[in-house]
């Protein structure tokens, strides 16, 4: 049996409200928050990168995995914003968390389920025995375009699992729902993306998530009550709430692992985040299903078991929560628009 | 400035600033981090050894930088202080993540990692640690 | 070992001098310390040079060579000496070295530095290669950074004021006023330098010495050579030792152990005590290690220095004078002239040559320092010969 070793999360601190960012912009606040489900979200230092989260998140899943970094066979980093278009960010991670020189890496997009994606092709090398243990992150520090709708979700914030044998959570299976579709891109040397706007609904983020759920669900032959807890990938908190209910999934399964009310959408961690806010807290016997969704489009859907390990290891780091609780500080838009380097400076 | 562009002067750098890899003597028992070419104390006689530290310490002194060098300007002001690390070097960094009210000699910090330098648009990114104050006593 | 003597002075004014270049400084100086000792330029036999980074600042190395060309005086030897802000008091110490082993009678010292040429973000960077390149300036430390946590240290473990290490930029004020060749040539109070901008918390504007450019020279003798001259001020002490390069390296922040071995040396050598010395010219590149330098030449205890100071033992004519000059932070630091300007200082107080900044003087000391206190220099200076000095 393969899974999740050790899992780690990191938030920056700073937090921008929707109500400053549509101040600014002349939008009525209530309606704004109302409409995203969002009060605020996270804003990275200057001198904080996909890099820099990925390597606090790894160091925190290491901590909890409680394993030689060593025997760390693959790393696999799934972004929108790798600070290098050409440079992995997995090499500095990798040296960062002590697993050079023998191992394989690589970076990885996929709008914001490359996080997932890394996952997967991390499962397969364990179960063929390529690696004893493989680490996947989803991280980012997304921009959204002054004005724009995105600008009040596009957060920062990643999550890393370090996969491999006798887990504290057990990955009972995984199913993936991939098409062509052109709902959010970005082109190469553009600063900010573009996206359909209402097509980003329906025939993107509902069809995707939703066949990929019913997809796993039928490869493992489980009804969806029988999962404990249930994450979907967090754009804003409206589309995740929608496909829950489409499910029929009660509020206290979904929302412990609904943060992008109070971080926003953290793109590649998105997704991550809700995970690992569900682990901090989750009992041994649990069922969690985990739907993942990236832009272009695609959906990755997980069935997760969680064994007694967990109990000994879900105290070894810093919490999720912790993070999106603890130390936060408010900013105003202009701060924002210094660190988010709006202006060319 | 050509000390800030070159790609092998950083590169060589990269394990101890990523990791905090010193060393000690066996000589003497001292422990050094950045790591010494030669114990200082034993000279030739020295025996060093690698040590990768904890990360732990608690602040010796504090200043904050206003008037930055090129090409930290858009970080100023920003915390450097030298902490004093568990192990007994001492070594300077930034602090970050805290409040300045709690940035005072004696607090504990602990190890970050975080972006120290960009070379422009086109050069590297240079990596490395930083500290942020921490509850423990 | 002979004895050797400062025989001539000469040095330019410290300032913003947009229209002179480092060359043309150098020169100015060379000539009137030339013409103070009443010589002609072939009388000079080797030439020694304090320069901190004119690689960095103007792109120019190779200097000892480029100072007897524009001199007019090549083909003798010429070396230059660096040791960041001590680089004057090598080039000196080296000089007086040679001249008492008995190679040359005449040689001149001189120490220039021309910072203008770049903008301030470079300049700070520039100056950074005195700390330690790979563990201090990487990440963007500056000088004032360093000697601020050095000034935190220092109010934290000995209750060191704001106010006190504010009344020693005063004082260098008071009498930078009386000095022409100041870059500052006026006074200032505690209240103005309260006021002026953070660089570097604790330390404000007003707590650092500037950017400058300027030259100074020195003529030195030996004892044989010094007799022909009018009024050879004698080197009768002289020590020089180093420390680790990096702060964080140093045992302790709030005294510069390579102070005390220097001070010690040179006090040995010239058979005197601390009291005895009237007027020092001491190292304020920042307000704090003005104060820092009195504890560590033995002016006042460790720790004291503060309160030395705010009960005027500092002042013309008090205990000990300090700075007559008006110190680094109102005459100028041009760094590789400041120790050899220092000098020049201590020779005009003993010559009786300093007009409305005279104060009683039968012996002086310099104290210059590199970097944070790396390098140190202290040398005496005295009227009369009693012993020899090495």
């Amino acid at each position: 049996m393969f899974g999740i070793v050790g899992w780690g999360a990191y938030v920056p601190r700073y937090r921008i409200k929707t109500e400053e960012i549509a101040r600014v912009w002349g939008k009525d606040p209530k309606t704004i928050s109302k409409g995203l489900g969002i009060v605020e979200k996270s804003v990275p230092d200057l001198d904080e990168d996909t890099i820099t989260i990925s390597v606090e998140a790894a160091r925190n899943a290491l901590a909890r995995a409680g394993i030689d970094p060593k025997d760390i066979g693959s790393v696999y980093i799934g972004s929108e914003s790798h600070p290098y278009v050409v440079k992995p960010s997995g090499t500095v991670v990798a040296q960062a968390l002590g697993c050079t020189p023998e191992l394989m890496v690589a970076d990885l997009e996929f709008a914001c389920k490359a996080g997932t994606a890394g996952m997967q092709i991390v499962l397969a090398q364990v179960m063929a025995g390529m690696v004893k243990y493989g680490l996947a992150i989803g991280a980012d520090t997304s921009q959204g375009r002054p004005g724009d709708a995105l600008e009040y979700s596009a957060a920062a914030g990643g999550a890393a699992f370090i996969i491999g044998p006798k887990p504290a959570v057990v990955i009972e299976d995984t199913y993936s729902y991939t098409t062509d579709t052109p709902d959010f891109w970005r082109r190469e040397g553009q600063d900010y993306p573009k996206h359909g706007a209402r097509f980003t609904g329906k025939p993107a983020y509902f069809k995707h998530v939703i066949n990929a759920t019913y997809g796993l669900l039928e490869k493992v032959g489980r009804d969806v009550s029988e999962y404990d807890y249930v994450v979907f990938h967090m754009p804003n908190a409206k589309f995740p709430i929608k496909a829950m209910k489409h499910f029929k999934i009660p509020k206290e399964k979904y929302l412990p692992g609904l943060v992008v009310t109070k971080i926003g959408n953290c793109y590649s961690g998105s997704s991550l985040l809700g995970l690992s806010a569900v682990l901090d807290i989750a009992e041994p016997e649990q069922k969690i299903l985990l739907t993942s969704f990236g832009s272009g489009a695609g959906s990755d859907s997980f069935s997760l078991l969680v064994k007694d390990k967990i109990l000994d290891v879900q105290n070894k780091a810093p919490k999720t929560r912790d993070y999106i609780e603890k130390n936060k500080e408010y900013i105003d838009y202009g701060m924002y628009v210094k660190l988010r380097k709006k202006l060319k400076i | 400035m050509v000390h800030r562009s070159s790609v092998p002067m950083h590169w060589r750098l990269y394990e101890s600033r990523y990791n905090l890899v010193g060393n000690k003597c066996l000589v003497c028992g001292e422990f050094f981090y950045p790591s010494k070419i030669v114990c200082p104390n034993c000279r030739r006689r020295g025996i060093l050894k690698r040590v990768v530290f904890s990360g732990k310490g608690k602040i010796y002194s504090y200043t904050i930088i206003r008037n930055a060098p090129r090409g930290f300007e858009k970080y100023a002001p920003y915390v450097v202080a030298i902490v004093e690390l568990d192990e007994g070097p001492r070594v300077m960094g930034w602090i970050v993540d805290s409040k300045i009210s709690d940035i005072k000699i004696g607090r504990r910090v602990s190890v970050v990692f975080r972006k120290i330098y960009e070379d422009g648009k086109e050069g590297l990114i240079h990596y490395g640690f930083k500290f942020r104050v921490i509850d423990e006593k | 070992m002979r004895n050797v003597a400062v025989v001539g002075v000469g040095e330019t004014a410290f300032g913003e001098h947009w229209e002179k270049s480092l060359r043309a400084l150098a020169v100015e100086a060379g000539i009137a310390a030339i013409r103070d000792a009443n010589i002609e330029g072939a009388d000079i036999e080797a030439m020694y040079i304090g320069n901190m980074s004119a690689g960095k600042f103007i792109g120019q190395e190779h200097l000892a060579a480029l100072a007897v060309d524009q001199a007019g005086l090549v083909g003798i030897p010429s070396s230059r000496l660096e040791a960041a802000c001590a680089s004057g008091s090598l080039a000196f110490r080296q000089a007086c070295l040679a001249v008492a082993s008995g190679e040359y009678d005449i040689v001149i010292a001189a120490g220039a530095e021309k910072m203008t040429d770049l903008q301030t973000e470079d300049v700070t960077t520039t100056l950074m290669g005195a700390g330690d390149q790979e563990w201090e300036g990487w990440l963007g430390m500056t000088f004032p950074g360093l000697y601020a946590l050095m000034a935190r240290r220092h109010m934290y473990e000995y209750n060191t004021t704001r106010e006190q290490m504010a009344l020693f930029s005063v004082n260098g004020h008071k009498n930078a006023a009386l000095n022409p060749k100041a870059q500052f040539p006026f006074e200032i109070t505690v209240e103005d330098v309260l006021n002026s901008p953070l660089v570097a918390d604790p330390l404000r504007l007003l707590d650092c010495s500037p950017v400058s450019d300027g030259a100074a020279a020195v003529i030195i003798a030996s004892e044989d050579a010094a007799k022909r001259f009018e009024n050879p001020i004698w080197l009768i002490g002289s020590g020089q030792a180093t420390d680790n390069l990096a702060l964080h390296d140093r045992k302790s922040l709030t005294s510069l152990r390579a102070t005390k071995i220097a001070a010690k040396k040179a006090y040995e050598q010239a058979g005197i005590s601390p009291e005895k010395i009237d007027v020092a010219e001491v190292h304020d590149c920042f307000s704090i290690n003005g104060l820092i330098a009195l504890e560590d030449l033995g002016f006042c205890e460790r720790g004291k220095s503060g309160k030395f100071v705010e009960d005027g033992n500092i002042e013309r004519g008090a205990a000990v004078s300090i700075n007559t000059s008006g110190g680094l932070k109102a005459k100028g630091h041009p760094v590789g002239a400041t120790g050899i300007s220092q000098i020049i200082e201590i020779v005009k107080q003993l010559r009786g040559e300093c007009g409305k900044r005279q104060v009683p003087a039968e012996f002086g000391l310099t104290h210059n320092v590199g970097g944070t206190g790396a390098t140190v220099v202290v040398n005496i200076f005295g009227k009369e010969l009693k012993e020899r000095w090495v």
